[in-house]
Parts: C-alpha cells; sequence; structure tokens
C-alpha cells in the first residue's frame, strides 16, 4: 500500500512468526502502556504521488521566482548561471543517496569528488588546506573564528561592520554560547575603518574577520591590515565571494590565515537560502584544528591510488567533548555541485562569470547614477554589487520594481539604520543588456 | 568502466571549454576603470580545462565506484538508510522553490513559507512538542541549537551555575563535543549491562550545576529506555532540562513521542527519519523542536500566520539568535514535506513498525552466528558483539569488508563504545524480506568463512575498485589535494 514499504501482510505474518511473537504490538510491548500514542498523528491522511505533486505544484505556483522575475537581489544569495551538467551530475543517484564515505571501498566516487574540491578551493585562495565544506558561509565564520581562538588562545575576535549582517548575528550566536568575545569595527563610508582596527587590534585578539567584497560590495584594502597586527598569533580570517575568487588576487596574498565563503555561487541554486556549502581554507599551521571531514590520497594494499577521510584525530567521533568542532554531516553534495560548476566553467569560465558580472554591475551603476533621484551611495570600487542613495522610500521602489517584473533593490536600512535612504542592487552575468536598460527604465518611471 | 582512475587535473588540456556564456553586450572597460590593478590576479585561474563530455564521464566513471542506497541494501546502523523517493526530488527541483532569492519580499513567497509552517507543525506533532525551528543544518548543528536553548533556559531564570551536561558513555560523539561547543562541560555516566541509563550513575551526576541530560531513546543499543519516566522526573526534579538526540526516531513515529516522555528539547536528523537522502555526507536537516515555555528562545525567524497570510517573525527578543544564514536548509525541508503527505499518519506508523519488524527478524536469524549481547525485542536496530566462535585472529572489521565482496553496504561498526566488537545493524522499513534473507545468507556464510578459512575475511574485500587503504599512510603524508 505504501511504495516504500514493501513488505506485504503475508510477509508480515512470516516474519513476525519467524521472530516468535504474535503481533507488531508485541514488538513495541518494553513501550510502558502510559507512553503508547494511541490515536492516529494529526498529520492528514497519505497521499498518492499524483496528489502530493499536485499539492506541492500549488505550494510552488504561489511563489514568484528569479524565474518569473529578473533578479538583482544578492546580499549574500546571487543567481549565478548554473550550466545543465552540474545538476545532471550531482543527481546522479549513486552520489546522493550514499551515506558519509566511511567505507572507502565502496566510496570512492565521493571521496575523490572531495579531494577534487579541496584542490581547486586550495588553490583558488592559495592556501594550503580546504576542507570538505561546512554548512554555510556564515557558519563557516563562527567555525573560523573557533579556529582562531583555539590556535591562539585567545578569546577575543574583530569583526568588521561590513561584514554581512546574517553571518556576523550567526557569529554573535557561537560567540555567546562558546564562551568568546565578538567586538564590531566600525565602518566609515563603506569600507571597513582600518585607522579604527588598527586601535582596536591588540595582544589578546585572536582574530580579524573582514569580508572581501564587503557586504556593500566594496572591495576592501587589504594590503596593509595583516601588518597592523601586533600579535603574531592573531589570525586574519577573510569571507570572500565565491566568483570574485576568478578575478581579483588570491586571499593568500593579503597574509590571509583562514579564507572561509559562502560556496552558493558555484553551481548551486538559489533554494530559498539552502541548501548552500561554507568553504574553508587555510595554512598548514591551522590544519590540525580545522574543523569538519578532510580527505586525502593514499594507497590500497595493492598500491593502487586512493582516497580516505583523514586526519580524523580532530573530530567529534574520536575526540568527543575535545573536538574543536561539533560538525559531522556538512554539504557534500553541494561541495559536488561546486566541484562540477569550477571544471565545468574551469580556467576560462570563473574569470569570464566574473569579469561579466562586474562590467555589467558597473554598467548598471553609471546608469543609475546618471538618474536624478538616485546617486552613488558609497564611491568605492566595487566587484558585482553596489549601493545607491534614493530619496524614495524603498518599499516603492521594490513595488515599482516588481510590476515591472523586476525583484532588486536590497534594503540597506534594514540592517544599518544610517543607511535608511540606500539599496543593493546586484548583477551577475546573467543580467542582460536590455533587463538592465528595463530596470533603469523602471526606477526613472517611479512618481 | 571500475578501473577509472584518473584525477580531472591530470586530463587537462590547454583550450578546452566545458561552458558557453553569452557574449558580452555592455560595452567593455578596462578593469583600471573600476579598481586599482594592485587588486586583480594576473596569473591564470587555477582550474582544469576539459570538455562537457570529459565531466560527464568524469562523474559518471566517478559514480560508479560509489554505493548508495539506490545501489543496494545499507543497514548502516544508527544512520537509518532508508529509501529515498524519487517525487521528493522532483517537487524539490520545481523552480517556483529552487529560483528563490531567500531576501524576496514575503508576499512572493506564500508558498515556501507555508510549506515551512506546516511542516514546523507537523515535526511538532510527531514528537509531541509545541514548536520547531527549521534552521540548523544536520543533526550536530541541531544538537548544538538545542544546547544553546538550554542554555538561554538556565540563563533567562539567573540560574548561572548550570554549566553541566550528562551524556551517556553510549552517545554518539557528537553530544558532548556539541555541549563541548556550546559551553558546557560534559559528565559521562555509565549505562547499565543491556545499555540503558544507570540510574545510580544519574542520581550521582545530578546536582544544581547540571543543566541537562542528553539521550536517545530508543538507545544506541536500539532498547527502549522503559525508565524514561523516572529519568524524565530526576532530572526535571534537580532542575535540569531533558534534550532527545532524534537520531532513532524511526523506531517510534506514531507510537510515541519524546514530549510524552518528558522530554523539553529534541532535534531531528530529517536525512535519517524523513527519508530526505544523505548526499555523500550532507545536505542535512536537523530541526529542534521545544515544550511550550521554551518557544521564546527558538532560533529567529519562525513563520508565523497573521490571518491568511505567512510572515517571518524576527520580533523574538529572547531568541538564542541566528545559527545558520536564511532559513534552513529548504530544499532538504521540502522533500520532507513531500514525504510526510505521502506518507501521512498511517505511513509514518506503518514505517516505524516494520523498521521494528525488520530489524527484529534479522537478529534473530543471527543470533545462532554472531554474539547477541543483549537478548530482547529490539527496536530499530541491534548490536551484535562481533563473530560467535571467537578467532583471535578475525575481527569485526574483517566481517564489514567480507561483506563488500557479497554487495552489501556494511554495517556500523565498533560504535556504541560500550560493545566489544560491536557490528550495528539497521536495515530500515524500506526492505523487503527477500532482501533481508539475502543479507542474512551472507552474514551467515561469512561467519562461516571466519571459522574455516579466517584468510578470505583478512584479504577482503577483493571484488570492489580498491582494496583495503594504507589510512596511516594518509594521515601520515598528508596529500590533501592535487600537485602535478
Amino acid at each position: 500500500m505504501f511504495p516504500y514499504i514493501p513488505n506485504t501482510k503475508e510477509d508480515e505474518r512470516a516474519m513476525l512468526e519467524s521472530i516468535g511473537v504474535d503481533s507488531l504490538d508485541d514488538l513495541f510491548e518494553d513501550i510502558p502502556e502510559a507512553l503508547l500514542l494511541n490515536r492516529a498523528l494529526d498529520i492528514g491522511e497519505p497521499m498518492s504521488e499524483l496528489e502530493v505533486r499536485r499539492t506541492m505544484k500549488e505550494l510552488a505556483g504561489m511563489n514568484h521566482s528569479s524565474e518569473t522575475h529578473v533578479n538583482f537581489l544578492g546580499a549574500g544569495a546571487y543567481d549565478h548561471y548554473i550550466p545543465s551538467v552540474v545538476t545532471h551530475m550531482a543527481g546522479r543517484s549513486e552520489f546522493y543517496t550514499a551515506y558519509t564515505p566511511y567505507q572507502p571501498e565502496i566510496s570512492q566516487g565521493t571521496l575523490q569528488v572531495i579531494f577534487e574540491y579541496q584542490t581547486m578551493i586550495a588553490n583558488l585562495t592559495g592556501m594550503d588546506v580546504s576542507n570538505a565544506s561546512l554548512y554555510d558561509g556564515a557558519s563557516a565564520v563562527a567555525e573560523a573564528a573557533m579556529v582562531a581562538c583555539a590556535v591562539s588562545k585567545k578569546n577575543r575576535i574583530l569583526v568588521s561592520e561590513t561584514v554581512n549582517p546574517e553571518t556576523r548575528e550567526v557569529l554573535a550566536t557561537y560567540a555567546r554560547f562558546r564562551g568568546f568575545d565578538v567586538e564590531t569595527v566600525p565602518e566609515k563610508s563603506g569600507l571597513t575603518d582600518l585607522s579604527k582596527l588598527a586601535e582596536m587590534l591588540d595582544e589578546e585578539t585572536a582574530g580579524v574577520v573582514l569580508q572581501n567584497p564587503n557586504f556593500f560590495g566594496n572591495l576592501e584594502e587589504l594590503k596593509d591590515v595583516k601588518g597592523m597586527f601586533t600579535s603574531k598569533k592573531t589570525n586574519f580570517i577573510l569571507s570572500v565571494d565565491a566568483i570574485s575568487l576568478g578575478l581579483f588576487k588570491k586571499p593568500s596574498e593579503y597574509g590571509v590565515d583562514i579564507v572561509v565563503g559562502e560556496g552558493q555561487a558555484f553551481g548551486n541554486a538559489l533554494n530559498y537560502g539552502g541548501p548552500y556549502l561554507g568553504f574553508m581554507a587555510t595554512t598548514k599551521k591551522n590544519m590540525r584544528k580545522i574543523p569538519g571531514r578532510v580527505v586525502g590520497q593514499t594507497v590500497d594494499v595493492d598500491g593502487k591510488r586512493a582516497f580516505v577521510l583523514t586526519l580524523q584525530a580532530r573530530e567529534q567521533h574520536i575526540r568527543r567533548e575535545k573536538a574543536t568542532s561539533n560538525i559531522c554531516s556538512n554539504q557534500a553534495l553541494n561541495a559536488m555541485m561546486a566541484t562540477a560548476y569550477l571544471i565545468a566553467m574551469g580556467k576560462e569560465g570563473l574569470r569570464e562569470a566574473a569579469m561579466q558580472s562586474t562590467q555589467k554591475a558597473h554598467y548598471a551603476y553609471e546608469r543609475i547614477c546618471g538618474l536624478n533621484r538616485f546617486e552613488p551611495a558609497f564611491e568605492k570600487p566595487f566587484f558585482k554589487e553596489f549601493a545607491v542613495k534614493t530619496d524614495i522610500d524603498p518599499e516603492t521602489v521594490r513595488k515599482a520594481l516588481f510590476e515591472a517584473g523586476i525583484m532588486g533593490g536590497y534594503d540597506l536600512g534594514k540592517a544599518y539604520p544610517g543607511y535608511r535612504d540606500t539599496l543593493l542592487f546586484a548583477v551577475t552575468e546573467k543580467r542582460t543588456k536590455a533587463e538592465i536598460d528595463k530596470l533603469v527604465e523602471a526606477l526613472e518611471g517611479i512618481k | 568502466m571500475k578501473k577509472y582512475d584518473k584525477l580531472i587535473f591530470e586530463q587537462s588540456v590547454e583550450g578546452r571549454k566545458g561552458y558557453r556564456l553569452p557574449a558580452m553586450d555592455v560595452k567593455e572597460k578596462p578593469l583600471g576603470n573600476f579598481f586599482p590593478t594592485d587588486m586583480i590576479e594576473d596569473g591564470p585561474v587555477a582550474l582544469p580545462e576539459v570538455s562537457e563530455v570529459d565531466v560527464v564521464r568524469h562523474f559518471t566513471n566517478l559514480s560508479n565506484k560509489n554505493y548508495g542506497v539506490d545501489t543496494g541494501f545499507y543497514p548502516l546502523g544508527s544512520c537509518t538508510m532508508k529509501y529515498n523517493p524519487k517525487i521528493n526530488e522532483d517537487m524539490a527541483s520545481l523552480p517556483g522553490f529552487t529560483s528563490l532569492h531567500p531576501y524576496q519580499p514575503e508576499d512572493t513567497v506564500q508558498g515556501a513559507l507555508k510549506l515551512m509552517h506546516e511542516l514546523d507543525k507537523q515535526l511538532a506533532e510527531v514528537a509531541g512538542l509545541e514548536r520547531m525551528t527549521l534552521q540548523p543544518a544536520a543533526g550536530a548543528h541541531g544538537e548544538l541549537t538545542g544546547l544553546m536553548i538550554i542554555k538561554a533556559y538556565h540563563d533567562e531564570r539567573e540560574d548561572f551555575k548550570r554549566t553541566k551536561i550528562i551524556v551517556p558513555d553510549s552517545a554518539h560523539g557528537t553530544n558532548p563535543s556539541s555541549a563541548h561547543v556550546c559551553g558546557f562541560d560534559v559528565i559521562e555516566i555509565k549505562s547499565n549491562k543491556n545499555g540503558s541509563v544507570d540510574i545510580e550513575s544519574l542520581k550521582e551526576a545530578l546536582s544544581d550545576e547540571v543543566a541537562g541530560l542528553m539521550l536517545t531513546n530508543p538507545s544506541t543499543l536500539g532498547l527502549f529506555e522503559t525508565q524514561i519516566k523516572e529519568i524524565a522526573d530526576l532530572v526535571h526534579e534537580a532542575g535540569g532540562l531533558l534534550y532527545y538526540d532524534g537520531a532513532n526516531m524511526n523506531a517510534i513515529m506514531g507510537l510515541s513521542r519524546p514530549g510524552d516522555m518528558g522530554f523539553d528539547v529534541l532535534h531531528y536528523n530529517i536525512h535519517k527519519t524523513f527519508s530526505t537522502p544523505h548526499g555523500g555526507g550532507g545536505p542535512g536537516g536537523g530541526p529542534v523542536g521545544v515544550r511550550k515555555d521554551l518557544v521564546k528562545f527558538l532560533p529567529k525567524p519562525l513563520v508565523e500566520k497573521v490571518g491568511d497570510r505567512y510572515v517571518l517573525d524576527y520580533d523574538r527578543p529572547l531568541s538564542i539568535g541566528k545559527v545558520k544564514s536564511f532559513y534552513g536548509n529548504f530544499g532538504v525541508l521540502v522533500r520532507a514535506y513531500a514525504y510526510i503527505l505521502t506518507m501521512g499518519a498511517e505511513g509514518l506508523k506503518k514505517a516505524s513498525q516494520y523498521a521494528v519488524m525488520n530489524a527484529n527478524y534479522i537478529m534473530r536469524k543471527l543470533e545462532d552466528h554472531y554474539c547477541l549481547p543483549i537478548d530482547q525485542v529490539c527496536k530499530h536496530e541491534f548490536v551484535l558483539g562481533g563473530l560467535k566462535k571467537a578467532n583471535l585472529e578475525v575481527h569485526t572489521i574483517d566481517v564489514a569488508k567480507r561483506l563488500l565482496d557479497y554487495g552489501y553496504h556494511p554495517p556500523t561498526i565498533y560504535f556504541p563504545l560500550i560493545i566489544n566488537e560491536a557490528i550495528m545493524i539497521e536495515p530500515t522499513e524500506s526492505e523487503s524480506k527477500e532482501t533481508l534473507d539475502g543479507f542474512i545468507e551472507a552474514m551467515i556464510k561469512v561467519a562461516k568463512e571466519a571459522e574455516e578459512d579466517p584468510d578470505i575475511l583478512r584479504q577482503a574485500p577483493t571484488t570492489t575498485t580498491v582494496r583495503r587503504l594504507d589510512e596511516v599512510k594518509a594521515a601520515k603524508d598528508l596529500i590533501l589535494k592535487y600537485q602535478a
């Protein structure tokens, strides 16, 4: 009767007899009478596949999406192009119905994909070692802060006000409960106030968290940051935009100790906020404190190259309460999508996606700032996302754009009360000149 | 094709492409107009160059070296490797779900919000608790979130001395680890010989410094904790809260509810109980449920229904905050919701009943061939204590590796830590009697081989794409990325 429960009434009878009990209820006799639920759960009757499909399609149909509207929203999740091959490869059920690769002899597929993922993340960031992924970009920052505290044996994290507000909220939650201090380095005109950072740095600082491009889309001035640190033990943590790694200098060039980021833009759909993946890469020095799974190359008994989970002595199943992180399942399938994306796009493709995004974003920026009621919010170098100031109420802008078939204009005032009249637009390689022109026209037409 | 052994980097050929983007349709400007040129990477991007055909062959060949639930039986104890329905995959790929940006205005995502609100109610009903957060990304993330809620509860009462969490020695490693990350000290208590909580040890451990106790029920040994009411009362009388690790929820859906047992906080692994795929190690989902007076501590936002509209409620002053960006692994939640719709109340109960029946069936068939340290009706899983006729030369690891040759994913081994040579078997409800019989036969054959020709086991596996690996070398050489 249920397609996922193969045993029949006849099987049930034979199996109960073999077990030596009379009924299914006998198998639950150990549950005290008072704890038995003597009614049906209030969650509805079973549905056929066709009914499920109908119900789900109705729910999906209640949403507007990047399919129905042109998307200029960013702020941490981006509408980059996903080649068909990515979805198809991740859709192979030998991958997606497998567990964590604890039995390496029958998990070489998953293990090799993770090894290739680690290779590409390490090479793109210029770091020594990458892990197999974390939950998302925000929790990756929190995990990086915990690594910094563990390796420096210090307890104070400085985070720039220009770091994604959601990320800072997640960091604050981890800090409150894990018991480390977080202080915010103020921003000034859209960039981290480096003179303030210099004042705040001290011998007790475990880590400094910056984001590049930052939440406003602006490119931070990174080259002097590491030199400001007063303690050699302080870790420089940089959260980077995934696609920007195709265009800008590697984080390692700025002396970054831990690179993290939201990996969604690498081939993962927007999916209303998840599942995404957090990436993390670090130095050899920090390697033994890196959280999560790590895959290493080895050989089998016949000397054949093979891959296996390694450095497991760091992890919760061995170290229990002494582990640096409690992470177990991570985002393996999302990391696999990222791997397929990076391989398909390759050397030329990632650069082209970054290049087109930045060219189109600058085109949009210049056109919008040419309108009467819009002006640049910061006038700082940016990558694919920018902020503009307007005297029109953000809600009015949103509604007008939506009517024109456009979504966008993230209201910065929500997280930054000082920027109440400021909107954020993200432009990826997917956007066409015609779409951008339409956006400009719609903004111009607002009464 | 199982011989395929190339890394993608070894197939890179200069000039090959696996993508094509439309031509740039805005006037291209020099990058120097946009940002200081010293920010630009002047070297090539460190990625391979392959065609789309190469990508497809590469992943397809690698997939052939993998074993999933779709390949065959996966009796991995404590992991609930049940079948992952295909309709759920289709539903999670509807563009009306996949193309939603997390910052879209509420009025444009009413379907997504309704789905989350309904799923919250369904999961809470199955748990016997008041409300859920769907935000945690995995089981361990749910544990951490639940423990934060426990700490927030004591903090609000200004009961700051409660710095300890009690964890049984049979618990999964994430329990003590999550407690540690949450800033608690861990007290490990011994289990009794049946693997349940030793009441005397619990009493000794309880004090006004204890914030709570973490427990699975059924226990890690697959046995129902019959004294759960007494345990709950003891913990509550001592001022602590009771935490339910939902790893073993597949045994009791619609039959008994953690909330009714006295649990205050719970997490599910929806990638176990509610059939969403494991993905080779995620993404999962770890929704956390709480009793009524703890709802105010749940992460923000919660989806609320106001009139006939669904809204994201961020105005939650006592909330622990956020543990993840946005609202959770939404794509995973869509699959769980489709599963619950398919199964309904009747189906979830049947799933648990048959999961338990299947486990007992295998247990009884194997008890003559393997040690069965605890001989009583089990729930959804059971633990064997290795080979019966102990040949000192052959261990549980060898049994597991030999099963690979017979085409099975081995059970969980050497866990829980409290049973020597542990073999933990969880068949789930989605396997037929024939499949179970085939596995039983293989297990019995392996036991016989262990007696007659133990070398077969020690050499196993011989039929897999690679044989036993040198894990020591992996940890010593630490080759963690490809180098040409």
